[in-house]
């Protein structure tokens, strides 16, 4: 059972790493500013979070397993909070390219 | 077994390694701020694949820690940063006539 266990959690962290490498790509090779924090803030909150799940897997009954917890946490809460930031000051310094965009929604919105 | 841990510290290392590479030549503060939390998620990704490898606890911690650092740095530089919006300055006083618009 306890090696069942191991493997899964092998797994959850191999995949984890494979969408942390992913989103290392798209940051380097995405043209503007919003396509690289749209490559960056998905799979790196995904891959982050599969990755410690594989890690409380392999320490369970450990009470530091909180602290994995915690972590996921506080990752889940503040990934949306910093793209939105980062979002809203490329969007109003123009850092994107229009040809990329297939909807702009904030065309028409007085700009402050 | 080893073989999955050695695989995903390969594959940390080179998204360590490539972001590192946007996070010296993005050409605004935005783009190295969005490589710098890359940074951050892999590093953490990285402490966490340790954690599982060597059933070593004390790690844990660093984790929370991280992740509450990266957020408190990327909300202050997107908020107290200074704008680049020279770069189409610089581009001008690069014409012939050297003057500025």
């Amino acid at each position: 059972m306890s090696g069942v266990l191991d493997v899964v959690a092998g797994i959850l962290v191999l995949a984890g790493s494979t969408l942390a490498l992913t989103a290392a790509i798209g940051v380097v090779r995405f043209p503007d500013t919003l396509s690289r924090m749209h490559a960056a803030t998905k799979p790196q909150v995904l891959g982050l979070l599969l990755v410690l799940a594989g890690a409380a897997l392999r320490l369970r009954g450990h009470p530091d397993v909180g602290m994995l917890i915690l972590a996921g946490l506080f990752t889940l809460i503040t990934a949306p909070v910093v793209a939105n930031r980062v979002g809203q000051l490329a969007y109003r310094e123009q850092s994107f390219r229009d040809d990329l965009l297939t909807k702009d929604d904030m065309a028409d919105r007085p700009q402050d | 077994m080893n073989t999955v841990w050695v695989i995903s510290a390969v594959m940390l290392g080179a998204a360590i390694v490539i972001t590192m590479f946007r996070l010296l030549a993005g050409p605004g503060t935005l783009d190295r701020l969005v490589a710098l939390d890359t940074f951050v998620a892999v590093t953490m990704c990285a402490i966490g694949t340790w954690a599982a490898y060597s059933l070593d606890t004390t790690v844990t911690y660093s984790l929370t820690a991280l992740a509450l650092i990266s957020f408190v740095g990327s909300v202050s530089v997107a908020r107290f940063r200074v704008r680049d919006n020279d770069l189409s300055r610089v581009r001008d006083t690069d014409r012939a006539d050297g003057e500025p618009q």
